[in-house]
Parts: structure tokens; C-alpha cells; sequence
């Protein structure tokens, strides 16, 4: 019998390490969801529980609704996520196929200015940028929060690599059947590449999401906050900072990734890993 | 239905030449097979008349008109791909649909949502639905018109590609090695299948291929390409018969041809593994190769010996590999009849009648050669 079903001492130990690491991810996040379901009180108390001993979640989430305008803020972070990630598709793709598919002189070279592009922290380039929409006076608007992201060069070098993939049997197929160079982009190599811009999306809207450097610069009014803004003004420094609100509001604005998550968790997982197997 | 005309049409690829001059004339409603080694050229022939490719020198002609500088749909050819380049997402109707919609439906009847309201283009949709059906009827894919080309077998795929090359009448077919991604079985029905096609719709072929089997049995005629030049333009007979070139012969026929050192004498006499030829050329005298095909050798009588080191029996009829005595070449013998192998490595007499001899100088060029009266009696030489 323990010839049929042998458990390696070395299995049990990649689980156990494994199980490990995922609690200490899962850690602080399990501490929100506790302590947005705390009243006040047991917050602040001094053993240190998990489970709250009064239940407290849906007040927490009345009161937080009742300090901040979060559908407004959750619809910015939608409005904002998806202009940038159309955009940034809309720019990526066309380069990406050029870079990919068409030869021209210095197109090593311009790809190499992709890759550098990458390495390019936006904090670097975030004092010039912002100089830059106060120039144009387009600060503390949502084409402040959305232009300077829609050229993504992780993006075009994503797509490019995809799209190396793509047989070039298929573009001359494309270009006998009539169809023109942008047609060819986006009828034959869009609906071809749909893995890869399905986790370009992911990254793309969980990184401008979550983002909290970038609107906290360029905005001052408070009706174009994103999520992560709305959250942090829940800290308040006259009144005490209300942690079951907070928490509560904070679980508010990661629910929809997380939910969308749950949903596209296979396309997450090939997304992922596409760029490693293709 | 059209002509094609290539003059003077050269190519290079940072620096290296792939095509060094190509001349050709392709006559209408002809099936020519563009064969040779990979690395020919032969593709880039092909791509360079479907307009995928700028020559950098020569002139195209399709149907006497100047096709250079004009873009590949314009040329108004259908090409099909080695690896069918089907568009995955779509179905086999919506691929076939592709050149059609293109050709007829304006941009805005061509929109995604809005399209699809317009009256005329509802109109242009049943003419090409009734196209495809037609198309698809004929090749005998109707039940797969709904599928994706992902739920297709490669035989079907195959067909969905021609169906999409078909459904424009183009004034060509251009076919870039259509069968190589099938496996052996499919590869001989998938011959006879494009071969009818061909007799039926009457339309230029054009035909590349590595395999000279393919090009021999469906072609009217074979253009050997070697090293980025046409070496040779026949029909498959010609071409099998009476190569111009070494390599031509080497490349048509399976097995290959067996190629066995000569010496000219200053008489013209040939010599070939010490026993003197029944033939006379008049080429200087000097060494020479002397080529045989494997059916022309007869084994059991002949001036020559040999030991048997292998033996092929396919069934239907078996190779016989032979070292030759005295030297170190081996060739190869095509045995009709399969109840009498020889032993192996016993000694084995064999000979071959002079008019079967073809005998190329040094550099591979064919040298013409004259059988003896002699040996003329049974069969006069096509030489």
C-alpha cells in the first residue's frame, strides 16, 4: 500500500513552505476583513482577537458609505482604469505589430528604446509630466490622471512578443485577402492575441487601480479621487483616525478586483504565464 | 486565368543573393511546380509574384500587365499557405467570407455593429453566402462550414484554404508548399485532389514544393530551382528523362539516380569502373560522371559486379543496394520483381544498357552522347 501512494518527505515539505508563505501574504489582509468587522471598542482594545466579539461589518460599511461618496470614487477608478487600459491598447497594438511584423530601418533600435523605456520608473519622469499638464492646465482633471499612461511601454513589449508568435503566414494571408496594415492589427492579430491583452489589461488595471502616487499629485478636487485616495482621507487627524470605516471602506474598493479576479482566474493564471511558455 | 511573366528578377537578403536572374513564362491554365532544395529561392520566387515581397531588380507581368509596386490584393492572386493561415477566431464560412467582404463590402458596410444594419450590405451578404456555398459544396466541406479551424483536422484545413483561394476567382493560385504539414497518407489523396481542382477550374498554378514526388505527379510542368537559379523548365517526363544538369538528376527521382565515376577517353570512348561504354561523345577528353537511374539497372547479367549490402523490399517491388567491386561506390537497383531477392552479401553481376546513360562534365553539365550502332537494336535511344 505505501508503495501505491508514497508521500515524499520532500512534497510535504514544499507544502508546508508553501502554506507558509501564502498566511504571511494573506496576513494583513485577514487583519482588514477582522478589523472591518470590529465596532470601535475592540479595536483599540488590547488583547489581540481575530474574530470580532460584537459583529460589526455592516455599521462599519454604513458609516463608511455615509463619510465618503465611494460609489462616486469607484466610478472614477473606473472611468480612469479603463480610458487608460483602451488607450494604452490602442497605442500598444499598432507599435507592437509594426515592431513585430513589418521591417524598417531602425527597428532594432526603436525596440531597444522599449526595453529601456521599461526600466524608466514613472516616479523619474513624475515631476517633468506634472510640469508638463500644469503647462497645458490640465491638472487635477481626469485627462491628468489618464494621459500620461496611455503609451505603456511594458505593453508594446508585451504585444510585441506575442504577437512574434503570430505565424507570418497568416499577416500575407491578411494582406492577400485586401485586408489594409491597421485592418491586419486590428481584424487579424486583436482577436489572435486576445490572451495577451487580456493580461496586459490585468496588470495594466490593477497597477492604475491601485495607484496612489500619481492622483495624490495631480489632484486637488475632491470628486475626481480614485480609491486608494478616498481611502487614505478616511484618516483624520483632528477626529482619530476610525480604523473600522476605514478598513470597511478599504474592502470596499479592493472588491472589485477581487471579485474580477475569482471570475478570470484561469485567464489570470495563462496570462501570466504566456510570456514564459509562447 | 492568366499569364505570368518574370524577367530578369533578382532578390537579395543583407547581402546574399536568394534569386540571381530569374526568367520565366508562365502560359495560362498551366500547372507549374516551382521545385527544389530548401533554400532555393522558390518561396521567394512565389511571394515576389503574390506581391508579399519586393524584388530587387526584374519586372512581374500578370496577364501582360506590370504588377510591380502593386499591392498583393490588386494582383487579384490567391495564395495558399504551407501552414493554411486560417484567421483562428473566425469560422470556416467567415474565413472563406474574408476576400469576398473585403472585395465587395464598402469600409462602413464592413463596421463591426453598424454595418450589419445597413440594407445594402444585407443584400451583398446573401450573394456571398450563396458564393460560399457553392464554393463549399464543391470541395465537400459544407458540414464544416460553422466550425473554427481549431476543431479541423489537417486535411480539412487544407480545403478551407483552398475554399478561400477559390471563392475570389483569382487569376492565379499560388500554393507554397500547400501538403508538407500532412501526414503520408493524406499528402497522396491531398495530390490527386488538387490535380482535379486544377483540371476542373482550368487556372494558373503556380506550385512550390521541396518534393519532387508532389511536383512530378500533378504538374504540366516542373521548374528545377537550385542555389537562387532555374536550372531547368520541362514537363515531369522531360525532366525525370533528360536532365540538363547533375543536380537536376540527383534531385527528381526517388531513389536518387546513381552517379558513377567516368573517364573520357581522347577517342571519345567513355570508361566507367574499368569496362569501356558502347558510346561515343564528343567532349574533351577527361573525367566525367555517368548517372543511372536505379530501374535501368539489370541485375544477374552485365559486365559489372557487385556485392549486395542492403536490401529494400517495399512489397510491390525492393531496392537493391550494391558495393561495387574494386571501388568505393555503391548505387542502388530497382527490383520489379520481389519473389527473387538476392542473398545478402552475395556477389551480384549487373550491367545497363548504353542509350539509359546520361554523363555530365565536372561541373555538372549534361554531355550529349552517342550509342553505338550496335547496341541500337532493340529500342532507339532518346538521347
Amino acid at each position: 500500500m505505501s508503495n501505491a501512494h508514497p508521500v515524499p518527505f520532500r512534497a510535504i515539505l514544499r507544502h508546508v513552505l508553501l502554506i507558509t508563505g501564502a498566511a504571511l501574504m494573506l496576513a494583513p489582509f485577514i487583519w482588514m476583513i477582522s478589523t472591518a468587522s470590529k465596532p470601535q471598542t475592540e479595536i483599540f482594545s488590547s488583547e489581540l482577537h481575530l474574530i470580532p466579539h460584537r459583529f460589526a461589518l455592516m455599521e462599519n460599511l454604513r458609516e463608511a458609505f455615509a463619510k465618503a461618496n465611494l460609489l462616486r470614487f469607484l466610478l472614477n477608478g473606473v472611468i480612469v482604469t479603463v480610458s487608460i487600459f483602451v488607450l494604452q491598447v490602442m497605442v500598444a497594438l499598432p507599435a507592437a505589430y509594426a515592431l513585430a511584423k513589418l521591417r524598417f530601418l531602425g527597428r532594432e533600435t526603436l525596440f531597444a528604446l522599449v526595453l529601456f523605456g521599461i526600466l524608466i520608473p514613472p516616479q523619474a519622469t513624475a515631476i517633468p509630466v506634472f510640469l508638463l499638464l500644469h503647462k497645458i492646465g490640465l491638472l487635477d482633471s481626469y485627462a491628468a490622471l489618464v494621459l500620461p499612461f496611455t503609451i505603456s511601454v511594458f505593453g508594446i513589449f508585451l504585444m510585441r512578443q506575442f504577437f512574434k508568435t503570430v505565424p507570418d503566414d497568416l499577416v500575407d494571408a491578411a494582406r492577400m485577402d485586401g485586408i489594409s496594415e491597421f485592418g491586419i492589427v486590428w481584424r487579424v492579430m486583436l482577436p489572435a492575441a486576445i490572451p495577451a491583452v487580456t493580461a496586459f489589461g490585468i496588470f495594466s488595471v490593477v497597477a492604475h487601480w491601485n495607484d496612489y502616487f500619481w492622483p495624490l499629485i495631480v489632484l486637488n478636487s475632491e470628486h475626481l479621487r480614485t480609491p486608494p485616495l478616498a481611502v487614505a482621507h478616511f484618516r483624520n487627524n483632528e477626529a482619530g483616525t476610525s480604523y473600522g470605516p476605514l478598513m470597511a471602506a478599504a474592502m470596499v474598493i479592493i472588491a472589485p478586483l477581487v471579485i474580477a479576479f475569482l471570475f478570470a482566474q484561469r485567464r489570470f493564471i495563462e496570462g501570466i504565464t504566456l510570456t514564459g511558455i509562447k | 486565368m492568366a499569364q505570368i511573366e518574370l524577367s530578369a528578377i533578382r532578390k537579395s537578403f543583407d547581402g546574399t543573393d536568394v534569386l540571381k536572374g530569374i526568367d520565366f513564362h508562365i502560359a495560362d491554365g498551366e500547372f507549374i511546380s516551382l521545385v527544389g532544395p530548401s533554400g532555393c529561392g522558390k518561396s521567394t520566387l512565389l511571394r515576389i509574384i503574390a506581391g508579399l515581397e519586393p524584388q530587387n531588380s526584374g519586372e512581374v507581368h500578370i496577364d501582360g500587365r506590370q504588377v510591380d509596386g502593386i499591392r498583393p490584393s490588386a494582383r487579384n492572386l490567391a495564395m495558399v499557405f504551407q501552414s493554411y493561415a486560417l484567421y483562428p477566431h473566425l469560422s470556416t464560412f467567415d474565413n472563406i467570407a474574408v476576400p469576398l467582404r473585403m472585395r465587395r463590402l464598402s469600409a462602413i458596410e464592413r463596421l463591426p455593429l453598424l454595418g450589419a444594419l445597413l440594407p445594402s450590405r444585407r443584400a451583398k451578404e446573401r450573394h456571398i453566402r450563396a458564393d460560399i456555398e457553392g464554393i463549399a459544396e464543391q470541395l465537400d466541406i459544407t458540414p464544416l462550414l460553422r466550425r473554427k479551424p481549431g476543431q479541423l483536422s489537417g486535411g480539412q484545413r487544407q480545403r478551407v484554404a483552398v475554399g478561400r483561394a477559390m471563392v475570389r476567382e483569382p487569376l492565379a493560385f499560388l500554393f507554397d508548399e500547400p501538403l508538407s504539414n500532412l501526414d503520408a497518407k493524406l499528402r497522396v489523396h491531398m495530390r490527386a485532389e488538387l490535380a482535379e481542382l486544377h483540371s476542373r477550374l482550368k487556372a494558373t498554378f503556380v506550385y512550390v514544393t521541396h518534393d519532387q514526388a508532389e511536383a512530378m505527379t500533378m504538374s504540366s510542368r516542373i521548374a528545377v530551382m537550385m542555389g537562387g537559379e532555374l536550372i531547368q523548365a520541362g514537363t515531369p517526363a522531360e525532366i525525370y528523362n533528360e536532365p540538363g544538369d547533375i543536380r537536376v538528376a540527383e534531385f527528381i527521382g526517388s531513389p536518387k539516380i546513381n552517379i558513377l565515376p567516368g573517364r573520357i577517353r581522347k577517342d571519345g570512348g567513355v570508361d566507367v569502373l574499368g569496362t569501356t561504354l558502347k558510346l561515343t561523345c564528343n567532349a574533351a577528353a577527361g573525367d566525367c560522371r555517368i548517372g543511372v537511374r536505379p530501374e535501368r539497372i539489370e541485375l544477374g547479367t552485365g559486365p559489372f559486379s557487385g556485392t549486395v549490402v542492403h536490401l529494400e523490399n517495399l512489397g510491390a517491388e525492393a531496392f537493391v543496394h550494391l558495393a561495387v567491386e574494386g571501388t568505393g561506390s555503391r548505387l542502388i537497383a530497382r527490383l520489379a520483381d520481389v519473389r527473387h531477392l538476392p542473398a545478402m552479401a552475395s556477389p551480384l553481376a549487373f550491367g545497363f544498357a548504353s542509350e539509359t546513360v546520361r554523363m555530365f562534365d565536372p561541373a555538372g553539365k549534361r554531355i550529349e552522347l552517342r550509342v553505338e550502332q550496335a547496341e541500337r537494336v532493340r529500342e532507339p535511344a532518346h538521347v
